[in-house]
Parts: C-alpha cells; structure tokens; sequence
C-alpha cells in the first residue's frame, strides 16, 4: 500500500474510532437486558406491595407474625410493664444503642413492629421468651428485649424495624 | 494451515500464563494470524453468523432458565409471566425464539454454501461430517425446546415424533414408552425436554469446536475451489475476515432484528398460543419450518417405517457426501451441469418445506413424492453420475490469479433453473387455487391503531373494551393472564393506581385458608388476576351445554387464518399480523341466518366466520347492548372493534414497548452496518 496522505490516515482514524465506539455503545445497551431481567420482576413487585394489618384482634400481652416481602414480622401489643422495662434501660449501655421510642410511632407506644429475623446469622426468634421477656433465638443464644434490641448474644444489631404508618388507631399499613 | 505459534505476548502477566498454557498463542494462531483465503464471498459469512446465534441462544436461554417452569401445570403460565411479568422477559422470549429460526436459517445457507463450492470435499470429509452431526444436535434441540412452552403443537409435535420411534420393528413400543416415561407424552416428558434441551446446546458447543479444529487443519475452501498455496493467496484472519464477519453479522442482525421486534410470531403457529390440551388435537399438526422438508419426506412415504427410514436417510445421506460425489473439481462455479442441477435442488428443498405444512391430500402428496424422489436422487444419481461424466471449466491457477481475474462478464441465465423456479411457481399457485376451493371464509382486514411499526393502542378503544368484558363476555369468559395492576401499565388503558384499586376492589376473590382452616373472600387488590366465572373446566362446560368457553386472554393471538400465497410474502414487509384480531371482530360480527339447506348440530349457532359455521356460542353483543360513557357510537360494529382491540392488549400488553425499543435498534443497527460497510472496505482497499 502506497503512503497514505495524512487526510486519508485521519480519516480511516475516524472512521475506526466511530465504528469502535458505535460497537462499544451497541454492546453495552445489548447487556443491559440482561442484567435487568434479574431485577424483580412485576409479579413479585406487585406481591410485595404494603399490606394492612388490622390491630384490634391483638390483646395486650398478645403478638401476632405476619408476613410481608417474605420476611416474618412481629406485631405486639406490650403492656405498660413492657414499656416501662424497655424505657427504664441506660441507653448507653446497649450493644446497638437506640431509645425506645426511636423503635414505635408516637402516640402509639404499646405497638412493637418488628422484623422477626435474627440479625446475626438470620433465624427467627422466638417471642416472650429469654431474660428480657422480649425475643429469643434459639440457634445461637441472642436475647432481645421488650423494644426488639439485642442485649445479650452474638447478635451486632437490633431486630429491624419495617416502613409502617398508623392508617387508623387500629390499623396500620407495613411496607 | 495453524502450526505452533511463535506468538510471544510482551506483557509479563501474560508471558508468565503464555508458558504454562499457551492459550494466546492459540487464539493469534487460529484468528489472528490464521491465513484465510483472499477471495472468499459473503457466503463465507455464515460461519461466524452461526458461532454468534449459538452463544445468543446459550445466553437467553440461560436466562429464560432462570423464570421458567418444566412442569405441566405451570409451563405456559410461566411463559407468559416471562413475557408479561419479567424486566425485558418479552425479548429474552423473542429473541430466543426468533433465534433459533436464524439459527436455522444460516446453517441451511451454510450447508447449501457447502454443497455449491464441494467444501465436503477432500480434505474436508471430517469437517463436513461434524457438520452434519452438528445439524443433527440442532435438529434435537429446537425439537425440544419447542415442546417446553407446552402448547398445542408443543404437545403434539412432541407426540408425533416421539411415536414416529413406535416404527422400530419389536423394540418400537418399549422404547416410546421409555422416551415419555409414560403412557404418553405428560409431565415427565417435559421434564426430560428441558434438561436435555439445556445439555446439547453445549454439546453442540463441543462438537463446534471439533468442527473449527478440522477447518483449521485444511484451512477454508474458497470460491475458486482451488487449494492455497503461496502467501499471496491468502491474508491474516484479523483484521481481514474479522471485519468481514462482522459487517456480515450487522446485515444478519438486521434481519433478525425485523423477527424479534416487528414480526415475532410470523414463523410460529397460533395454536401454540392455547395451552396443552391432551383431548383435542389441532386440525392441523405441522412442525416449525426448518422441519417442513423432511416432514414431507416423511408423509410422502405410505409405509410407517419406510417412512421414518427416509426421512432420518435425508439427512444421513449427507454425510455420505464426499464419497457420492467424487468429482474433481471441487467449486460449482467452474461446473455447468452440476451447478444447475444444484439450483434445482435448492428449488426442490424449499417446495418441500412448502409441502410439509400443507395437509397431505391430493396434488400435494403427488407432488411430495416427487420432490422426495428428486431429493435421493441428486445424491445418490446425479452427484455420483456428474462425476464420471460432466466436463467442467478450467480452474483458476491460484486464489490470487481468482481475485486479479475480471468480474466483466456475466454469465449468461441458466435456463433450466428459469424452468424449475417456473415450475416451482406454477405449483404453488396451483395449489392455493386449492386452498380457495375449501370453504373458509376469509375475515375482512380491518384498520387497527395498533398495526404497523408505530401502532399505538388506542386508549380509549381499550377502555371501551374492557367495560365490554366486564358487562358481557366475563360472564362466560376469564382473563386469567391479567391482573388488575396491568390496567395501570404504561402502553395499556392507562388507569391511575387509585383506579386500579378502585376497580380491583370492586371484585371479590377468593382467598385462604384463614386460622379455621377455611376459604374466605375478600375485596380484590391491584396484585390480584381477574377471576374467572366458573370454578373449573366441567363447570364452565356444565354451564355452557357441553362447550368450554375459552380464556380470553391470549385469544387474539391463538386464533389465525391463512393468507394464501403471495399475501404471506408481502405480510412480511408490511408487518401484517391482525390475523387474531380480524377473527375476534368478524366472529362478533358473523352471526346470520342459516343459510337454506345447511344443517347445524342441536344447540350450535350459525355463524359465517366460524370454522365450520357451527358456533356454540350465541350471539353475545347487539346494538345498544352496552352504553359508552364517552360517547362512542354503541353499535355492534364499534364493540367488536373495541374488544378486539382489548383482548389484543390483553394477548401483548407489552406490545409498546417492543415496537419503541425496535425502532432504536434499527436506527442503531442501520448505522452501525454503514459504519462497517465503510470500516470493512478501508481494511479491505489494499487486498482486492
């Protein structure tokens, strides 16, 4: 092939660079589907939607588990021992310190909502049972209290708390 | 043609894994430096084209793997969820279907390229013989997958062909029951289907390699058919053939693209839209197109076993190829009579596909039979034959002498493939001359908002409709694939989310077990599906005098009607695909007198577009029936428009985006193919 003037050798340039980056955009907008599609999909979107919980039925003393996302969730109705233990502790002292009332909605005290999955390695506690008459997980021995926090045990944190609004005095919406 | 490397990498990573396994040098070796012929044509392309169409069927089939579920109950839902549900699942679906006929489709050209430029010749034997088994696998595997959506014709082509094995003289019966693991073809076979339709594609994977392997050992044949000898014949695979496949693979894309995004269901049958129904076969049962010729072969031989036995030689006998044909000569180029009576074969090949999906009655078995004859006959006569007897043109001395020759003159038409490609076209008019002859009424083509490349659903025509199945047909009729959430999607009626929970409301649906153990029934949610009116099938039936009304969901595309020849060839350029919708308006539309002299069974009802004319469902709209709350005229005319519209939103509600997305591509791939165009002729300016 014979010198190629420097026009030529720009413009073959161009057109190589133009071709490469055309390749490179179409290649990438090609992946994208197909990582996407590992996303949840509508139905399970769908099915994963906030449910209401209607709290009448619940005594005081009582809890119920319901399910939401999957994830067991603990709904209890505590009594004024309950709250008065859980408030009544230093919060300094706590493995993952938080109050009390950061854990319930205000005006709404005697209300615990929490995740039932033990945050160190993930089984479901038990309830009203252990030392601190809140939570106990029998795989590895973390107890929690009567606001869901650990106090003793492997456990790092205390048990989650879901997104729920109070939609009336006795309902709320979870999720 | 590939020797030992002596490719040494210069990064120091790479040297140090250059040593222990010489993995770069291999890959330089055969596609980097590998010396491929200088005068090789587009034909040549269809190699790469096919190595791509098998990573992009192991990819998205890997990924339908991951929603779908193998078992009876659940498959055709879990299709359907793929294509409704799951983020760009309507594509994954799309292009794996699409796929495999574009799979199909370039190894036919490439076996047809094959056979034209004798590439199955010596040294090449081995090559071609992995060929064949490659196609084998192929054949396997799109059998089998396309049982796993579990429709109509997945349940019956896969009871057909397994049964073809029943043929096996004393071991026939034992070895069918062993292929279903079961009495018949159930939920075990569909289990089966899916492991292995997951397994051979790897296999075929494997086999590919064997076959690229032989290839670069006797390197590529070439047009000329004359052997490489000197460095001037050839030049390095990269950049050379590199660019070449991928302008090739671009122009392909195009085409696959065109299937996937604006006709995906122009090569598939509507009955594979009904799910599986073990006690009704289809009036019809024909295999995918890239089956049809040997599916005629079959049928064209009166005798069961005889039969299998020919269809199963029709592709053994390729592999026999370079012993039938022994010709010196390896290009047809350079071979007047075999080259014509090639482009007959290729004419006798397709005419027989055209057979395969006509019911085997009159001309067409005639005509089966002889094609079929033609079809042994041009390997085991004519091929054999030529060899001894033909003169062929002298060869090019040399790949370069090939390429510095003169393209100036035209070889003049062959006169005998005018005469085939003739006759070919006489019989297929004559047999849709046939296909008027039957009485099937034809549907009128009716104007939809939603046809062509930008159609749209009308809105409010969906809106409409849906007051339609709420008021009338879901007394009868379920819509079992839609749930109340999907009246909120974009690209259908556009309902707010307060909307759909006030319409979902309205509903009652059965849930449960509660604490006691029992069913209750609560207000309907956004995630809820329609509920359908009768508990089960025998419900629905002993409501109905016997007739099973069917779902409505995927109606408007279960039901279609041929368009005869030569409407199915423009259909695929005008994007003609309203079949289901036609139907659906003309059925509402259709009801009339019984004509004077026909009969109708008790309790049918007369109606001109029903196959058959007993229908037996009674006429469900009439004028006024339903009031409009915007305004639109209530006539039966206007609600058979407007539920046909929504049921065909409720068969492909994804329909919007599908042509959205497809319009980027084509711009995409429009300028990227003119971008390689260009690319691939700066590469190529200083080898031609």
């Amino acid at each position: 092939m014979t010198t190629a003037s420097s026009v030529d050798t720009s413009r073959r340039d161009f057109l190589f660079v133009a071709t490469g980056a055309a390749a490179a955009v179409g290649g990438l907008a090609t992946l994208w589907p197909f990582i996407a599609q590992m996303n949840p999909d509508a139905s399970t979107i769908a099915a994963g939607a906030p449910i209401e919980v209607d709290l009448s039925p619940i005594a005081e003393g009582q809890d119920i588990k319901v399910f939401w996302r999957g994830k067991p969730i603990y709904i209890s109705h505590r009594t004024k021992k309950q709250i008065e233990e859980a408030r009544s502790v230093p919060v300094s002292s706590l493995p993952d310190p938080q109050s009390d009332q950061a854990r319930v909605k205000e005006g709404h005290d005697q209300w615990l909502v929490v995740i039932g999955i033990c945050t160190h390695l993930g089984c479901i506690p038990i309830a009203h049972e252990g030392n601190y008459d809140g939570f106990f997980c029998p795989c590895h021995g973390s107890q929690y209290d009567t606001s869901g926090r650990i106090r003793q045990g492997p456990a790092p944190a205390n048990l989650a708390v879901p997104p729920y609004q109070f939609v009336s005095d006795t309902k709320i919406q979870i999720g | 043609m590939s020797g030992p490397s002596d490719y040494q990498p210069t990064n120091p990573v790479l040297k140090w894994i250059e040593r222990r396994l010489p993995i770069f040098g291999l890959m330089h070796s055969s596609f980097v430096a590998y010396p491929t012929p200088r005068n090789l044509n587009y034909w040549w392309t269809f190699g790469a084209i096919l190595s791509l169409m098998l990573g992009v069927q192991i990819v998205t089939g890997v990924v339908l793997a991951m929603h779908y579920t193998p078992h009876a109950d659940l498959a055709f839902r879990s299709v359907e969820s793929i294509v409704r549900d799951v983020n760009y699942g309507w594509l994954m679906r799309n292009m794996h279907a699409a796929g495999a006929s574009m799979f199909f489709f370039a190894v036919y050209v490439h076996m047809f390229r094959g056979l034209y430029y004798g590439s199955y010749k010596e040294p090449r034997e081995v090559l071609w013989i992995l060929g064949v088994i490659i196609y084998l696998l192929m054949m396997a595997t799109g059998f089998m997958g396309y049982v796993l959506p579990w429709g109509q014709m997945s349940f019956w082509g896969a009871t057909v062909i397994t049964n073809l094995f029943s043929a096996i003289p004393w071991a026939g019966d034992t070895i069918v029951t062993w292929l279903w693991g079961g009495y018949s073809v159930g939920n075990p076979t569909l289990n089966r289907f899916f492991s292995l339709h997951y397994l051979l594609p790897f296999v075929i994977a494997g086999v590919v390699v064997l076959h690229v392997w032989a290839l670069h050992v006797a390197g590529q044949n070439n047009p000329a058919g004359v052997e490489a000898r000197t460095e001037k014949d050839t030049v390095p695979f990269t950049p050379y053939a590199t660019i070449k496949d991928m302008f090739g693979v671009s122009c392909f894309l195009i085409l696959y693209s065109w299937f996937i995004f604006y006709m995906p269901n122009y090569l598939g049958d509507a009955d594979n839209y009904i799910p599986a129904n073990p006690g009704v076969t289809p009036p019809h049962i024909v295999p995918e197109w890239y089956y049809l010729p040997f599916y005629a072969i079959l049928r064209s031989i009166p005798n069961k076993l005889a039969g299998v036995i020919a269809m199963f030689s029709a592709i053994l006998v390729l592999a026999f190829l370079p012993w039938l044909d022994t010709a010196k000569t390896r290009s047809s180029k350079y071979r007047p009579l075999a080259k014509q009576f090639f482009w007959i074969f290729v004419v006798v090949c397709v005419l027989l596909g055209y057979l395969g999906a006509q019911p085997p009655e009159g001309v067409y078995v005639i005509a089966a039979r002889i094609l079929t004859i033609y079809y042994f006959a041009y390997f085991l006569i004519l091929l054999p034959l030529l060899s001894r007897i033909e003169k062929p043109r002298p060869v090019p001395n040399s790949i370069a002498d090939d390429v510095l020759a003169k393209y100036g003159s035209k070889t003049p038409p062959m006169v005998s493939t005018v005469i085939a490609l003739m006759v070919a076209g006489a019989l297929f008019a004559g047999s849709t001359q046939n296909a008027k002859a039957e009485e099937e009424v034809t549907p009128p083509s009716l104007k939809w908002s939603f046809s062509g490349p930008f159609g749209k659903y009308d809105r409010g025509a969906l809106q409409r409709g849906l007051k339609i199945y709420k008021e009338v047909c879901s007394n009868c009729h379920g819509l079992s694939y839609i749930a109340f959430r999907n009246l909120g999607d974009p690209g259908g009626p556009g309902y707010s989310p307060a909307q759909v929970a006030a319409f979902a409301s309205e509903y009652k649906i059965k849930d449960g077990p509660n604490d006691q153990g029992d069913m209750f029934e609560r207000p309907g949610r956004a995630a809820d599906y329609f509920p359908s009116p009768f508990a089960n099938d025998q419900a629905a039936r002993a409501a109905n005098g016997g007739g099973l009304p069917p779902d409505l969901s995927l109606i408007a595309k279960a039901r279609s009607y041929e368009r005869g020849f030569p409407w199915f060839i423009f259909d695929f350029f005008t994007q003609f695909q309203e079949q289901g919708p036609n139907y659906v308006a003309a059925i509402l539309q259709g009801y009339q007198k019984k004509p004077a002299g026909a009969s109708l069974p008790e309790g049918t009802f007369y109606n001109k577009y029903f196959p058959g004319h007993a229908i037996k469902m009674p006429q469900p709209l009439t004028n006024g029936q339903v009031t409009y709350d915007d305004g639109s005229p209530a006539t039966l005319e206007q609600y058979s428009k407007d539920i046909a519209t929504f049921l065909m939103w409720a068969a492909e509600p994804q329909m919007e985006a599908r042509k959205r997305l497809g319009f980027q591509v084509f711009v995409f791939l429009v300028i990227f193919t003119g971008l390689m165009y260009f690319t691939k002729k700066k590469v190529w300016a200083d080898a031609h």
